[in-house]
């Protein structure tokens, strides 16, 4: 009786360690971020693309990687959601009902949501290469919206299914089509939870340093065409640390914190999203 | 009448077209890496590149058996360290935690999941390298920063699963004098595998080709490691640290996208593999 009141507390602790461990380390992330990031941090970073010598020290901002990203997150997206919705709603029952197909399809965007984004980026470059384009905005579009395909159809995928039968078979009786039951009824519906999927592929993307290293290149104009190489935040992160000076490397920190500041943002706003959405879903 | 049954028509197209397109994403980056792969594959036997350790490029010789250890080290590590966390927090969550904290806790979570890459390795640098007790650049450190980014995605899955073990259940096992901890190990644990498994999967993939945390905290020298101690150059930083300079070195390119290739094929089978094993084990269950 004692040794399993023992093993009883003992996982219980060890449990509570475990959770410790994991709450530990965000706000590890977070506060090491920025306690070495927030005092490099000034307005000129944020309002001012570098200026001649910004990697050796001297003046200037990376206002052209949080463009950039910007540019990129939104472009990718956009791209990525005209692909996954229709996808999204394809694998629910009304449009297959061929099992094996569905469970092909999810497999298949499995294999994608695995697929690390270094492979996307090499595969994007080598595509470029084969189209004659060059680093640019429009690939570091197209390599990110391969990497948020399968995050955004998945996750509305789970959320489409979650409506209920019910609710669909009332907008048939009423003598609906498919695309109609669709459009009004299940994406209404599901409306908060597809914004937060969106939110989250565009946080995603807008991370996302390895897919973007050889098909966006980096620059420090912002662009102003898509066929033009744009820099992104997380290069811009990776570049400075890679200096050998130290102010150069403590605005690497100050950039890291722009990004945890908007990868915060944007957690927060889905959040807040999906409350105030939810209080008008059918229950 | 007609417009509307146009219209169902015309999305139901489109929405194969949008499914035909990203079932061949798949098929496309296959097919593109392995042509690109020919190149090596052809004047390289495939075991002199998967199982040889000299990595000379410019002499022609491609080995990348150092590479392949590398990743298998960093991300058994990062395995080792997030599987038990991960399993035991979520299950902490889903089994024990009051609502409150449960709802204080899964945000966190999520918040985790979502730190970029080259923010973890901005904080491995910061944390684990140049801190007073100094780990140094090497697969140590890789594990640890890719353990704490696999964490959350484990967590979140496993968590999700273990709510889903019928509360009857649970009650039957309580009800017959089993501690909570008894419950949670032969009950919940038990009748959950084969969604743990998928988690468990789901977070090795990511680890197994996460790049840029891995690449800035692991050190990459081309030796097979030999101790947690050694720095190790897994297969991702290979193409990030390589790529963009390889067009003068004959094959170089073709050899990187060779390593590419190898991720995918990797990634695929793990896939499959896995999607094999649930199917059983669910006719199993079932």
């Amino acid at each position: 009786m004692n040794r399993r009141k023992f093993e009883e507390t003992f996982f219980k602790l060890l449990m509570l360690a475990c959770l410790g461990t994991v709450v530990g380390s965000l706000v590890a992330i977070i506060a090491v971020i920025a306690w070495r990031g927030l005092p490099a941090l000034d307005l000129a970073m944020v309002t001012q693309t570098p200026k001649g010598g910004f990697y050796l020290g001297k003046e200037g901002g990376i206002l052209n990687a949080i463009v950039g990203s910007v540019y990129l997150g939104v472009g990718a997206t956009a791209v990525a959601f005209v692909i996954s919705l229709p996808v999204a709603l394809y694998l629910q029952r009304e449009y297959t009902r061929r099992a094996w197909l569905t469970g092909f399809i999810r497999l298949l965007l499995d294999v994608l949501w695995g697929i690390p984004s270094i492979v996307y980026g090499a595969f994007g470059f080598v595509v470029m290469l084969y189209f004659g384009m060059r680093v640019s905005l429009l690939g570091g579009i197209l390599a990110l919206a391969l990497l948020e395909i399968p995050i955004l159809t998945r996750s509305m995928d789970e959320v489409i299914r979650t409506v209920s039968s019910d609710l669909r078979d009332a907008s048939y009786a009423l003598g609906a089509t498919r695309w109609e039951t669709a459009i009004k009824v299940v994406i209404r519906q599901t409306l908060p939870g597809i914004l937060t999927a969106v939110l989250l592929a565009f946080g995603r993307g807008i991370g996302d340093a390895a897919s973007v290293l050889f098909t966006a290149g980096y620059t420090d104009r912002i662009p102003t065409s898509i066929f033009e190489p744009v820099a992104s935040l997380p290069l811009a992160i990776f570049f400075q640390l890679g200096t050998p000076f130290p102010e150069v490397q403590d605005r690497a920190y100050a950039s890291a914190t722009i990004l945890v500041a908007l990868m915060l943002l944007i957690s927060l706003s889905s959040r807040l999203l999906l409350k105030r959405l939810t209080k008008y879903v059918a229950k | 009448m007609f417009g509307r049954r146009f219209a169902d028509l015309l999305a139901t197209k489109f929405m194969v077209v949008m499914v035909a397109l990203v079932v061949s994403i798949v098929l496309f980056v296959g097919i593109g890496l392995f042509l690109k792969s020919l190149p090596i594959l052809g004047s390289h036997p495939l075991n002199e590149l998967l199982f040889t350790t000299s990595w000379k490029p410019s002499k022609g010789e491609f080995g990348f058996l150092p590479f392949i250890m590398g990743t298998v080290w960093v991300t058994a590590l990062a395995g080792a360290i997030a599987v038990p966390i991960s399993l035991l927090t979520a299950l902490y969550l889903a089994e024990y935690a009051p609502e409150r904290v449960r709802a204080t806790v899964k945000p966190m979570v999520d918040l985790l999941a979502g730190i970029p890459p080259v923010v973890y390795g901005v904080w491995g640098i910061l944390a684990l390298s140049a801190g007073g007790i100094s780990i140094g650049f090497n697969v140590l450190a890789g594990g640890i920063v890719l353990a704490i980014m696999v964490i959350p995605v484990v967590t979140a899955i496993a968590e999700e699963v273990f709510r889903t073990v019928p509360k009857d259940v649970k009650e039957a096992s309580l009800c017959v004098g089993a501690t909570q901890w008894e419950t949670a190990k032969h009950v919940v644990i038990r009748s959950s595998l084969a969604g743990v498994a998928a988690a468990i999967i789901l977070g090795f993939s990511r680890a197994f080709g996460e790049t840029m945390a891995v690449l800035m905290v692991v050190g990459n020298i081309a030796r097979i490691p030999s101790s947690i101690f050694d720095a190790a150059y897994p297969l991702p930083a290979l193409i990030a640290n390589n790529y963009g300079e390889v067009m003068s070195v004959p094959l170089y390119d073709s050899a990187l996208l060779f390593a590419a290739l190898l991720l995918f094929v990797v990634i695929l089978l793990f896939n499959v593999i896995a999607r094999l094993v649930l199917l059983r084990v669910q006719r199993g269950v079932a």
